[in-house]
């Protein structure tokens, strides 16, 4: 497998406040994120709201600038480039290649444009076709992703939330991109609608011979559809591991207490009280000593409260975790999840 | 009444009730028909379905709180008041019986806790104010009680806390203080619709543990509004699936997840992406289509635009309530007429 993306050392802060007199407090909302994206494979990003997975989503495609460290995209048969030191003008030719599709379907359409008008725009932005080629690339596009031709004059209001996010794939697909990076594509879906989109994805992926990050914060999404599972808490990456593997054996507590929250739609397998998922994740500002999840780790030591573990191969498997105890922690996985009496 | 042993005594019976909502410009929508429910104390219902299904405005109904251009046309809601029944369908949203009984006897909890607390109010004393309402303590007594509930539902610090403001508090914790809030009269019923659709993985979790603990402690019956079939496998004893205003199937949860029997509540099962070795994994069957608007849905069964087995009689004749096992119901035309009809 050849990498298409790295990020090396990446770390973006917010300054809060601040002004005239005295500086904002800092927010660490990335820090030294290290990870690479493989040619052709999907990498989920997973993480509870503030975990950062948005943030670094948004970095890769320089939506927000970084503070410190690299993207380094590497395209087949061209010249690696760090995306963070492009400017506006450098990086314009990569929008093409890495695309993203957004959350919320509503508000990521601009309602005063027809749909047509809403796939074009990135051919038109990019300069790429023109007249009779940009209209059958775009219809051509709507039909990869189910939208029929006759439904092109519309406005996104007239669209399910399901079909308007496949106006918003079709717009990233259009250019024919090698990277699309999903944040939370399909959480606002109704599930049967949800299965609809996760099938299309895997299709377009094939078809388009696609990499995908997929952001979200669904583990049973995850499961079916990424072939590896970056796991993120307030900023950092906890584990990174093939997607059976981080299933079958978390190395890290954290992920381990998302698999235990995760609700499984079988009644036969219902977990009962799970007393053991305390607390709340701390909020950013005041992000605790050494490492980052030991104030809701019932594994917790002492070494835990002053020294920050540093992200490690497991063993020298493709599993990696930054855990000090992630070599000899008896971690429960979510596949056989133990088997209750029905009451 | 039906005479049914003492143990399973209904609270809330739910009788072929419709709702449909008027409009100066357009015709009546029925947005909900003839549904039937049962809730029994200490048991939880959970009420099943996809955006615009109708499982919000059911529950609504059973509070008196829907918008002014709704009505009941039939049906009835009967709950035990301990003194007899009253049917709720039969009393004005505003009179003295529906405000006894709305946030006393029947509570709700919503999804969003930031939008349904005030802003403009303590956690404390929104709490107060209803205890203060329904059982005419001094405020102060009321405060205790607020802080003991507070406590109750995992607030921690519940007493200062009680002195905060919704915007101070997190996700988990506005969602605690409004449990909190829904228990304050010691409800016999509490509605809780999505209540954990807006929180993260774990604190869900721990809010779903907490619903559970304090129905055992009040042995209160409980109608729990989600589209999460995860959620409902944890929480539920029986389950009603509702379809575009109708109730499609419900019964025991272990039997409806273990033999579905209407092609929708089938369709919605092998939507969910199971959580299986990659070896085992199984390309999602998704259903096809959309939801129709409920001005579009036929006359008979309402899932037939979208059903891989719909056939002549499907969208003209409603299917009829089919008894499958105790307490195990569904609708659907597959389940009544020859198999060999069916298939053609």
């Amino acid at each position: 497998m050849t990498t298409l993306l790295s990020v090396e050392n990446l770390s973006k802060v917010f300054t809060l406040g601040g002004g005239l007199f005295g500086k904002g407090r800092d927010l660490v909302a990335l820090n030294d994120i290290n990870l690479t994206v493989e040619q052709g494979e999907t990498l989920a990003i997973v993480g509870e709201s503030g975990c950062g997975k948005t943030t670094l989503g948004r970095c890769i495609i320089k939506a927000l600038s970084v503070t410190s460290g690299h993207v380094r995209y590497h395209p087949e048969g061209g010249e690696t480039v760090d995306l963070t030191t492009l400017n506006k003008r450098e990086i314009k030719p990569f929008r093409r290649d890495i695309r993203m599709i957004f959350q919320d379907p509503m508000s990521s359409l601009n309602p005063n444009m027809r749909v047509f008008d809403i796939v074009a725009e990135p051919l038109r932005i990019h300069k790429l076709l023109r007249g009779k080629d940009l209209e059958a690339r775009v219809y051509d596009t709507l039909a990869k992703v189910g939208i029929a031709a006759d439904a092109a004059g519309r406005y996104p209001h007239a669209f399910s939330g399901g079909q308007r996010q496949r106006i918003g794939i079709a717009r990233a697909l259009v250019l024919d991109p090698r990277l699309v990076i999903a944040d939370e594509a399909v959480s606002a879906l109704d599930v049967s609608i949800q299965a609809q989109v996760l099938n299309l994805l895997d299709d377009l992926k094939a078809d388009f011979g696609l990499t995908y990050i997929f952001i979200s914060h669904d583990l049973g999404v995850v499961n079916y559809i990424a072939d590896r599972v970056v796991v993120m808490y307030l900023g950092h990456v906890v584990e990174n591991a093939p997607t059976e593997m981080l299933f079958e054996r978390p190395r890290h507590p954290y992920t381990e207490m998302l698999l235990e929250a995760l609700p499984i739609a079988d009644p036969t397998r219902r977990k009962g009280r799970r007393t053991e998922l305390k607390g709340e994740i701390p909020y950013l500002g005041n992000r605790p000593q050494g490492c980052p999840f030991h104030t809701r780790c019932k594994y917790a030591q002492d070494r835990c409260r002053s020294e920050k573990p540093a992200l490690h191969a497991i063993n020298g498997t493709a599993q990696q975790a930054a855990c000090h105890f992630a070599e000899t922690l008896e971690l429960t996985g979510a596949y056989d999840a133990p088997q209750k009496a029905i009451a | 009444m039906p005479q049914t042993p003492m143990a399973d005594k209904p609270l809330l019976t739910v009788r072929n009730m419709s709702i449909s909502f008027s409009s100066p410009d357009e015709a009546d929508i029925e947005a909900v028909r003839q549904v039937d429910l049962t809730l029994t104390p200490g048991k939880t219902l959970a009420l099943v379905g996809e955006s615009g299904c109708g499982k919000s405005v059911t529950a609504r109904a059973v509070l008196r709180l829907l918008d002014k251009n709704a009505v009941i046309p039939s049906g009835e809601i009967l709950f035990d008041t301990g003194q007899g029944a009253v049917d709720i369908a039969q009393l004005k949203p505003d009179s003295l019986a529906m405000r006894s009984i709305r946030g006393a006897e029947i509570s709700m909890i919503f999804q969003e806790p930031m939008s349904s607390l005030s802003p403009v109010h303590t956690i404390g004393d929104q709490i107060d104010e209803i205890i203060i309402l329904h059982d005419r303590v001094s405020p102060k007594q009321a405060r205790e009680r607020t802080v003991a509930l507070l406590d109750q539902v995992g607030v921690p610090g519940a007493r200062d806390r009680a002195n905060a403001y919704p915007f101070e508090l997190s996700g988990g914790l506005r969602q605690r203080a409004m449990i909190a809030m829904a228990l304050a009269c010691t409800p016999k019923l509490l509605i809780a619709d999505e209540p954990t659709t807006a929180l993260d993985v774990t604190t869900q979790a721990q809010i779903l543990d907490l619903l559970r603990q304090l129905q055992d402690d009040y042995g209160m019956a409980m109608l729990f509004i989600t589209h999460d079939l995860g959620v409902v496998a944890e929480v539920a004893d029986d389950i009603a699936v509702m379809y575009l205003g109708d109730v499609v199937e419900q019964g025991d949860v272990y039997e409806v997840f273990r033999s579905p029997k209407h092609p929708y509540t089938q369709a919605l099962m092998n939507s969910v992406p199971r959580l299986s070795r990659k070896a085992d994994r199984q390309r999602l069957s998704p259903i096809k289509g959309t939801v129709p608007s409920p001005r579009d849905r036929p006359a008979g069964c309402a899932f037939t635009s979208r059903c891989p087995h719909a056939f002549a009689p499907c969208p003209d004749q409603r299917p009829e309530r089919t008894q499958l096992s105790a307490g195990h119901v569904a609708r659907c035309h597959l389940l009544t007429r020859e198999p060999a009809e069916a298939l053609a």
